[in-house]
């Protein structure tokens, strides 16, 4: 298949769009950018749905599948509500309260 | 299907996207929560396309394991402590590579690797090395900032060798795997090894240098996920790693930066060993030390104050406190701000979450290359649990351990406090010339105690 050079492409390309965008990032914030690329990542649960909803996975694929999947939401979940939950304690003061 | 020809594509894409603008809008505190938002409706359009695809039959476990993920992971996110997110960082790294390398065994075990493209193999590979070495890595990590283990760097003679051997192992049996996927009885070896690298890799790796090794295993993890984008020839994947690895570099690459040290340094050469027994046998030399009565005067008719905080203000629960004696100043007419070093705490950017979860206003959080040129007009630096990144001996001592590493400039300031249990040398066991200075005043106990009486001063300091 030729296709992986098109994926290398979109690889190489995607990583210097990371870079970009990740320079741009407040230090400050570098602990919930840490928790939302963790939860980004997590989109490895696609590949773990293909496994185990598959017509007729073997039992090992559906029981790492199943792992996977779980271990999976388990990081979206708790990545996407921990980032949140961090986020929402950065605030400014609201302007001179006296 | 019609459905996966046009419909599926362009939920990836918009997924995509979604986890693009998350990444930018985290150039910002206003426009942050906003990020995460897209990035969880990026998420969402990925699970139900994938859902939806036709090969996607049989639901019932993937149900279960969606319903235990959510089970598990919405208590976590919620009662976790603040000072607890390298741990959880590191776990979910674990996590995270462990569900790739799953992924890509059951992937090689399918049909044995026959049928996949010289190609896929590799990435089949380079997905499960990753993805075992970052789990068994992250583990440790984990293990060592939850301090069930040793924080403490371990090393033994010939080690790198050994950890190197065991790298070229495990690479020499995937490579074997690549020509002839066939040997399915080098599978378990090539995982057993990849697994060990992972343990043998943060054996060596010492608390301090946690904020590197964390960003490190992220990029790992990412770039796991984007291996796996090319075994399944899934181009959201591919991004979304790609994201997720430079990221982790790039983090990486920052905090190596703040210590001035390289990427060989920080993972081959154990820090901090020789320095304890050559701090130990140090003279004891005369400080000034001042009570916390001094202290709350002394802040009192200060116009500025720099707060330093390093990792033991997060050991002793002092934010809280620290959040106390900020308002009182502020309200006193004190310009209080906080100077935070790059690799302060156990992760970056673990310090601005702390301060931020004791309700210190953003604004009031600044970096060290903005405070060091105004260090000279700073009334009062005071320092809470830090003590390498406030070391002037990174800059005039050519033999330090630490030599060369960027440090907040508190010596500049006219005052400097340091709060500290006791002489005891930091975490890496050099001695600080700082301590010894003349206009420098220990205040020593635990860093939350020390605070509470200093607010207490200060508040019978009413002026009258």
């Amino acid at each position: 298949m030729g296709n992986y050079e098109f994926d290398l492409w979109v690889f190489m390309l995607a990583a210097f769009l990371g870079f970009q965008l990740i320079r741009g990032v407040s230090p400050m914030l570098h602990t919930p950018l840490m928790s939302l690329t963790n939860a980004i990542s997590a989109i490895t649960v696609v590949g773990a749905i293909l496994l185990t909803g598959e017509k007729d996975a073997s039992t090992l694929s559906r029981i790492l599948g199943f792992s996977a999947v779980f271990l999976a939401v388990l990081n979206v979940v708790s990545g996407y509500l921990i980032t949140d939950r961090m986020l929402k304690m950065f605030k400014r003061r609201e302007p001179e309260k006296k | 299907m019609k459905l996966d020809d046009t419909l599926l594509p362009i939920l990836y894409m918009l997924a995509a996207i979604g986890f693009i603008l998350a990444i930018k809008w985290l150039n910002s505190p206003a426009t942050a929560r906003r990020g995460v938002i897209v990035g969880e409706i990026g998420m969402l359009l990925a699970v139900v396309g994938t859902l939806l695809r036709f090969e996607v039959v049989n639901y019932q476990w993937i149900l279960v394991a969606f319903f235990l993920g959510t089970a598990v992971g919405i208590p976590i996110a919620y009662i976790m402590p603040m000072t607890a997110v390298p741990q959880r960082t590191a776990f979910s790294h674990a996590c995270g590579a462990l569900a790739s390398a799953l992924i890509g065994t059951a992937e090689y075990y399918k049909g044995l690797g026959v049928g996949l493209s010289k190609v896929t193999m590799v990435a089949l590979i380079v997905e499960t090395l990753l993805g075992f070495l970052t789990f068994t890595a992250s583990m440790m990590a984990f293990g060592k900032l939850q301090e069930v283990l040793a924080q403490r760097p371990i090393t033994y003679k010939g080690q790198n060798f050994v950890n190197l051997g065991v790298f070229a192992a495990a690479a020499g049996v995937g490579l074997a795997l690549i020509f002839s996927p066939e040997r399915s009885v080098l599978f378990p070896v090539f995982t057993a090894l990849s697994l060990l690298f992972g343990v043998l890799l943060i054996i060596p790796i010492g608390g301090a240098d946690m904020p590197t090794v964390i960003a490190l295993l992220n990029s790992y993890a990412g770039l796991s996920a984007s291996a796996m984008g090319f075994v399944l020839n899934n181009k959201l994947l591919i991004v979304a790693g790609a994201l997720d690895g430079s990221s982790g570099f790039i983090l990486s690459i920052i905090m190596c930066r703040a210590m001035n040290r390289s990427f060989t340094n920080v993972l081959f050469g154990a820090f901090g060993q020789l320095q304890t027994s050559a701090a130990g046998a140090g003279e004891a030399r005369p400080v000034h030390s001042a009570t916390a009565e001094d202290a709350a005067q002394i802040l009192d008719s200060a116009r500025n104050v720099v707060v330093i905080p390093g990792y033991g203000m997060a050991v002793a629960q002092a934010q809280h406190k620290l959040r106390e004696m900020f308002d009182m100043l502020t309200k006193r007419g004190v310009d209080v701000r906080f100077a935070i070093h790059p690799v302060a705490g156990r992760m970056p950017g673990h310090m601005n979450v702390l301060l931020a979860e004791a309700d210190i206003p953003y604004d009031k959080l600044w970096e060290m290359d903005d405070i060091n040129p105004e260090m000279s007009n700073v009334d009062v630096a005071l320092i809470i649990g830090a003590n390498d990144v406030v070391n002037p001996g990174a800059e005039t001592d050519p033999h330090s351990p630490i030599a060369g590493m960027p440090i907040i400039q508190a010596y500049k300031a006219r005052t400097v406090m340091v709060i500290k249990r006791s002489m005891n040398p930091g975490f890496a066991g050099i001695d600080n010339d700082l301590y010894y200075r003349e206009n420098t005043l220990m205040l020593f106990g635990d860093a939350k105690a020390f605070l509470s009486s200093v607010v207490k001063e200060l508040s019978a300091l009413v002026k009258v």
